[in-house]
């Protein structure tokens, strides 16, 4: 009885409405059925349930549906929103909420999180990813030196990836530079984390 | 046949092999591939991951540059390129992301788009089985193939156009048309664990122990790839796979570019086959496959 109150009063009506408008989907049609979790391959990493999450940001429960590892652990695969019986696209909840998490600095799962910047710093820099560029700077970032050290014999020997970086020409680097520029000048001025 | 051809990032780097094989066996069957001048990377998951906005806008300005250039359709072999250009060029529709994503581009983006369609599909649309059927040199009949999509090919279907989500047949057309014994494979669009590889290495590893486990009970000779990401998770990463899953797997993960090519009789070397961490010498033994022409892409007439 107790619990049943204090969701009530934690219910948080305002991040229900975000959640719904951005991802375009209407939470109340989730019966909790949990065929989403029935086939989401990263289930037994996550800390809670694709469900469970559902469940959170169906009743409001901001810190519940933000705070958890899944949303950084989905791999946006989809099989959730093709399996769901009310046709709701879990995978695009799952990926609002991760956006929405990220620009308020709740980064549950750092590590993903650095990764993915790692990435993106080389295309910011190159116009193209460059996937020697993103180990480098997922090293450094995550302190990890052994990361895939045990894949280095093999992937060297079959020369799998490319010494130097791919840039675009005629000026395409920088376009693509400005891109970044522009998204993150934004990102400021409308005071979220980009 | 003149193609626009968008290669994405890991065709020069860690998918090499798929881009050979992918020109080659283009080439056999006549068709031409031109870039995309000035191409740039397509952002990947992690663009998408990160800010749905910033990823359409650095698959935009690819497309918008095919757009100016009058370019109507588009072909990729990258499932992940694929997902990320369809994704943009549909979200654009909307009048106001539309106008979110132009605030981060150079020049406001080319009011419509081209199509843009796996290579898989081009190869298909552009030959259809027959034609397939008429360039094989060497059928493959004596391999059994595991066909694996991976995750992004299919879906979301109502982005991706792919046939059913989790049932796609084409490869197992294509494969089949080159003579191969192709297996009903459960798991062709299960997730391989995608770029989680390096952060978060045991569920990767998980999940591509499954697809290498089944494929070996059911007798594979190799598993066959669509996706760059898919192809290292299960080759390059096989042993952390096999550790995961306590067994061991000596599982050839091909190109279904590369197998094409087999079939059409093109050498190994054409179709980069020296690449695969696995080896691929007991499936070209089976083959007993002779002798790989010289020179540039040969394997019959083009169809035209
Ligand atoms: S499958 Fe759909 S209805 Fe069922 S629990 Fe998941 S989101 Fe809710
Ligand atoms: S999209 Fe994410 S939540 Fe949905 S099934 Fe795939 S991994 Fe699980």
């Amino acid at each position: 009885m107790k619990e049943a109150t204090d969701i009530r009063r934690r219910r948080d009506a305002g991040f229900i409405a975000v959640v719904q408008e951005r991802s375009g989907q209407n939470l109340s049609a989730c019966y909790q059925c949990g065929n989403c979790t029935a086939g989401c391959p990263a289930g037994f990493v996550y800390d809670r349930q694709v469900h469970q999450i559902m469940r959170a940001a169906q009743l409001g429960l901001k810190d519940e549906a933000l705070d958890s590892r899944a949303v950084w652990l989905c791999l946006a695969c989809s099989t959730c929103s093709l399996r769901c019986p009310n046709n709701i696209d879990v995978a695009a909840v799952m990926e609002t909420l991760r956006h929405m998490a990220r620009r308020e600095n709740r980064v549950a799962a750092r590590k993903v999180e650095k990764f993915w910047f790692s990435f993106l710093d080389t295309v910011r820099a190159f116009g193209r990813a460059w996937e020697i560029g993103t180990m480098a700077l997922y090293m450094m970032r995550s302190l990890r030196v052994f990361t895939d050290l045990d894949l280095a014999p093999e992937a060297l020997k079959k020369r799998k990836f490319g010494f130097r970086p791919h840039t675009v020409a005629n000026g395409g680097s920088g376009a693509v530079t400005r891109i970044f520029k522009r998204y993150r000048e934004r990102a400021a001025r409308e005071g979220t984390r980009p | 046949m003149n193609y626009t051809y968008y290669p994405g990032c890991s065709a020069g780097g860690s998918s090499a092999d798929y881009e050979k094989s992918t020109r080659a066996v283009c080439a056999a069957l006549g068709m031409t591939l031109a870039d995309i001048p000035d191409w740039n990377c397509c952002g990947s998951t992690p663009a998408h991951a990160v800010d749905t906005e910033l990823s359409a806008a650095l698959c935009s300005r690819n497309l918008d540059m095919a757009a100016r250039q009058g370019v109507r359709k588009l072909l990729t072999p990258c499932p992940s390129c694929l997902s990320n250009l369809r994704h943009a060029a549909k979200r654009m529709e909307n009048p106001q992301f539309r106008a979110r994503v132009d605030e981060l581009l150079d020049n406001p983006a080319a009011p419509e788009f081209p199509d843009v369609t796996s290579v898989m599909q081009g190869i298909a649309a552009h030959c259809g089985a027959n034609g397939i059927a008429a360039h094989v040199r060497g059928s493959l009949s004596r391999l059994t193939l595991a066909p694996y999509y991976g995750c992004l090919m299919s879906r979301p279907p109502e982005v991706m156009d792919f046939g059913d989500p989790e049932n796609p047949l084409l490869m197992e057309n294509l494969l089949a048309a080159c003579g191969a014994n192709v297996l009903n494979f459960p798991l062709k669009t299960a997730c391989c664990g995608a770029s989680y590889g390096i952060p978060e290495r045991r569920m990767t590893a998980r999940l591509s122990a499954r697809i290498l486990q089944l494929a070996t009970d059911m007798k594979a000779d190799a598993v066959v790839a669509a996706c760059p990401l898919c192809q290292m998770n299960l080759d390059l990463r096989q042993p952390q796979a096999a550790k995961a899953a306590g067994a061991r797997f000596v599982m050839p993960v091909l190109y279904f570019t590369q197998a094409m090519g087999l079939a059409f009789g093109l050498s190994p070397d054409m179709l980069g086959l020296e690449k695969l961490r696995v080896s691929a010498d007991a499936l070209l033994r089976k083959l007993e496959l002779p002798p790989a022409p010289q020179g540039s892409a040969e394997g019959g007439k083009p169809c035209e």
